[in-house]
């Protein structure tokens, strides 16, 4: 049986390996799905990525905080069916600012130094997802949770 | 590309292409040895085949279930059923249906053929797949041929292959298989020649019979045996068996026959001959550079090699155990009709005596001396039968298996389990106790007073037919308080049995269990008529082997059981004794005994179940094995613990670790099965199979992951057991 710190190992794998994320946010119950370049702290509480605050997902997620965060493995191939992993994080999502800011920004460019003069223009926003659990799908049809400690 | 080579065709570069056997056989072509007319089938088409059909994914989605490490010998069989499956329902795609047809039309149109692996990871000096993947003789006919080819293919699959390749530690995701097609050659003699004996160098081993080489190569034939020494040449000993069969072509394949009297008397080969087999095997040998273990028959005069290769000494002999064993699972039709023989005449009857002779004494009238003797002889009779058990029973449940792929293939259907509808509805143990459960319910359900009477614990004034038809249960089944109450700390007593019956009869009787004898009676005729008359005799057989083998899963574990009870009942006297009298002079002889026999303490399963603190990790979905169609939802019911099953409600769905039958008269009550345990044929499966109930087997900590009073989703058609509803 998989065990927490297993369950964590896989995520933290599978989060290291990854660098694109689907969002999702509604608007109106109208469900929209968007692809966000991602970065997750250590102790996998908190899921972080950077939007410009002019698009739709910006506006969804500022009236309903409620989001979801899908990462996987799938590499386009058949094989994904039983080699890949899907995390999805469940959560509530929330703009960064001020003092701690900076440090995250650090991380999130330390993964993704190209998106540089991105993430630092001013219409961006560092958006923070505080995640209350994990789904982990493997072996296809495999689904394993993990509800954080809030 | 060309999809199919010739044995003259193949070049030295091709030998990824055409496997060991492939290309050992072009180079004999090369080299002027006499080999049959061959081509190979490369594993291009192998490739192309499970790519342009999605079997590769399908394979691969099939074998990464769960952890292969995870799966038990007959999950694994399961698997591998459904992989060959999946092989025989597939058809050429047109293309490569094309091609072949040509390439081997052209060859082999009115000619019988051989159909041979040859993997490319197959007779290296590294690993031997010797017997794990199959080859077929004696087949004609271009379409029959092609199916053939998609068996050997399907043969990379089986049970025996994955569990070897697991073992050695090959890849499964880069297995692939060339086949081999090979003119038949009708030999009247045939044998295999070590140019090495592995056990003395310094000499070489030539084995023979007549007709074909099946029978020597499975070991059902006894062969002539000449150990020759390599530098002189000479005959060191030869060892004649006593004569008794050969292999010769079947209407499709070989059959075993008597051999003819004026056979039996002379060896195969005359000392010329053995020369001629062990100079040509030299010539091999040399021409491959490694001592060789060479096929070879004779056509008349004339010497004809199938195959040669290496001879693989270096493995070690714990994975020649191993492999040994695998093998050793698969029985022929032969043999298990003996076993069947031996088990219906024999051990059946016999056990059923013992258990009678057994409780004809009763232990309460014996001293304590005499009972702890008993409880000694008890034990050790309960220790036989076990032993009993794993030697003859278990391997014949083989007879289930054997006959599944005889069915499928005859008729591919497009569930590998179909065949399991016809050997249902025969008279197991458990159903008829079951059977027995549900009319006493029915007897309560329709009297009111009587239900009010035994939920009261009163059963004092019963009327006569009821009381009797009560004893007559107790007397063949005993009275359930042994399963609920749990092994040798069982309290024997009717309250469990009153229990049960109230519960059952609080509910409808269950809908399961009713008569598919129309279904049955048109699966037994598309059986029948897939065969040609001239072999619906063994057909049929086969069937009643399987319905005999079907049928003593499940018994046998009924019959062993009333062999334990009486042991139990032995014990459950001495323990009693010990209470009463803690003093008493002769109660240390009891304690002696009781410590001697101290088994089946636990119960059914007792891992305790994860603590729920903070953070928590949850099963959502969990994928087994669908082992009985349908969907069904309730609450679960986890069996830890022998006396939760006496906790057992109407609707529930049972979550246990290993059904055994004692424990299945729950099981009309239930909603679903799910057993921690895998395998399509194992008690859990069967008996759901019998109701009609959703089943899943092969789940991981099924009975950590899930708890008592978790509302779950059982969905038997894809195997996956869903926990709590569809919020977050």
């Amino acid at each position: 049986m998989v065990s927490k710190d297993q369950f964590r190992q896989r995520l933290k794998e599978l989060f290291n390996t990854q660098k694109l994320a689907a969002l999702s946010t509604h608007h109106s119950g109208q469900p929209y799905a968007s692809l966000v370049a991602f970065h997750a702290s250590d102790d996998l509480k908190h899921i972080y990525f950077v939007t410009p605050t002019t698009t739709r997902k910006f506006a969804n997620l500022s009236a309903d905080n409620r989001v979801a965060v899908l990462v996987n493995s799938s590499t386009n191939q058949a094989a994904d069916f039983h080699r890949a992993i899907s995390v999805t994080a469940v959560g509530k999502a929330e703009v960064v600012d001020g003092s701690g800011s900076e440090t995250i920004m650090i991380q999130y460019l330390a993964k993704h130094p190209h998106l540089e003069e991105f993430v630092r223009s001013p219409s961006c926003a560092l958006v923070q997802v505080a995640v209350d659990s994990y789904y982990m799908v493997k072996n296809f049809q495999n689904v394993m949770e993990l509800h954080l400690e809030i | 590309m060309n999809w199919i080579l010739s044995a003259e065709q193949i070049q030295s570069g091709d030998r990824s292409r055409v496997g060991g056997k492939g290309y050992a056989l072009a180079q004999l072509a090369r080299r002027g040895f006499n080999i049959p007319r061959t081509v190979c089938v490369t594993s291009d088409v192998y490739q192309e085949f499970v790519i342009s059909t999605g079997l590769r994914e399908r394979i691969l989605l099939e074998l990464h279930r769960k952890d292969f490490k995870e799966m038990r010998w007959e999950e694994i069989w399961d698997c591998a059923t459904r992989i060959r499956n999946m092989f025989l329902s597939k058809p050429f795609p047109n293309d490569l249906s094309r091609e072949i047809h040509i390439a081997i039309g052209d060859r082999f149109r009115d000619k019988s053929v051989a159909v041979r692996s040859s993997a490319p990871e197959e007779d290296d000096a590294r690993s031997s797949f010797a017997g794990l993947h199959e080859s077929y003789i004696n087949v004609s006919g271009v379409e029959s041929i092609l199916k053939h080819i998609r068996l050997v293919w399907a043969s990379l699959w089986s049970d025996a292959a994955l569990l070897y390749r697991q073992e050695i530690g090959l890849d499964v995701e880069k297995s692939t298989m060339a086949v081999v097609v090979q003119e038949t050659v009708a030999g009247d003699r045939s044998g295999v020649v070590f140019t090495k004996n592995p056990n003395d160098e310094s000499q070489g081993i030539i084995e023979s019979v007549y007709g074909l080489n099946q029978g020597l190569v499975d070991g059902t034939v006894e062969p002539d045996r000449w150990i020759i020494d390599r530098a002189s040449n000479k005959i060191v000993t030869h060892t004649p068996p006593e004569r008794k069969y050969w292999m010769i072509p079947g209407p499709d394949g070989v059959r075993m026959a008597e051999l003819p009297g004026h056979k039996s008397s002379h060896p195969p080969l005359n000392s010329v001959e053995v020369d001629a087999v062990f100079q040509t095997a030299l010539k091999a040998e040399d021409s491959f550079k490694m001592p060789q273990d060479v096929e070879w028959t004779y056509d008349g005069d004339s010497l004809v090699l199938l195959q040669s290769r290496p001879i693989t000494t270096l493995r070690s002999d714990k994975k020649e155990d191993d492999r040994g064993w695998y093998l050793s699972l698969h029985r022929s039709f032969d043999n298990l009709k003996n076993l069947r023989q031996k088990i219906e005449d024999e051990l059946i009857p016999e056990m059923i005596a013992v258990a009678e002779n057994l409780s004809a004494i009763d232990p309460a009238g014996l001293s304590d001396q005499d009972l702890a003797a008993e409880i000694k002889e008890r034990w050790e009779t309960n220790h036989k039968w076990v032993n009993i058990y794993w030697a003859d029973f278990i391997p014949y449940a083989h007879g289930v298996r054997l006959f599944g792929q005889v069915y499928n293939d005859a008729l591919q259907p497009d569930d590998p389990y179909e065949f399991i509808d016809l050997l249902t509805n025969t008279d197991m143990a458990s159903i008829a106790r079951n059977n027995m459960l549900m009319e006493l319910a029915g007897i309560i359900r329709s009297d009111q007073h009587l239900a009010e009477k035994l939920s009261q614990g009163d059963d004092s004034d019963l009327d006569n037919k009821f009381r009797s038809m009560i004893d007559e249960f107790i007397d063949k089944f005993g009275d359930l308080s042994c399963s609920v109450t749990g092994g040798k700390n069982c309290v024997l007593g009717t309250g469990p049995l009153y229990s049960l019956l109230l519960e059952m009869a609080r509910h409808p009787a269950p809908a399961g269990g009713d008569q598919k004898s129309d279904r049955i009676n048109s699966l037994k005729q598309k059986y029948l008529n897939s065969f040609d008359d001239d072999q619906k005799d063994r057909a049929v057989e086969m069937l009643e082997l399987a319905r005999s083998s079907y049928q003593l899963r499940d018994d046998d574990n009924i019959y062993l059981g009333r062999i334990e009870a009486q042991l139990l009942a032995a014990v459950q006297e001495a323990k009693l004794r010990l209470e009463d009298m803690p003093g008493r002079q002769a109660s240390n002889m009891l304690k002696e005994v009781l410590k001697e026999v101290d088994f089946r303490t636990g119960a059914p399963h007792s891992d305790q179940a994860p603590n729920d603190v903070g953070e928590r990790l949850k099963a959502r979905q969990l994928v087994g094995q669908p082992a009985g169609p349908g969907i069904a939802q309730g609450r679960a019911r986890v069996i830890r613990k022998h006396s939760d099953l006496g906790d057992f409600k109407h609707g529930e769905v049972l979550v246990c670790d290993a059904v055994d039958p004692n424990i299945t008269f729950v099981v009309p009550l239930a909603a679903a099965v799910v057993e921690r345990r895998g395998g399509m044929l194992i008690h859990g499966a069967i008996i759901a199979r019998e109701y009609g109930l959703p089943c899943i087997t092969g789940i991981p900590d099924a009975t950590t992951l899930i708890k008592t009073g978790d509302a779950i989703t059982v969905d038997g058609y894809l195997g996956i057991v869903t926990l709590g509803d569809s919020g977050l």
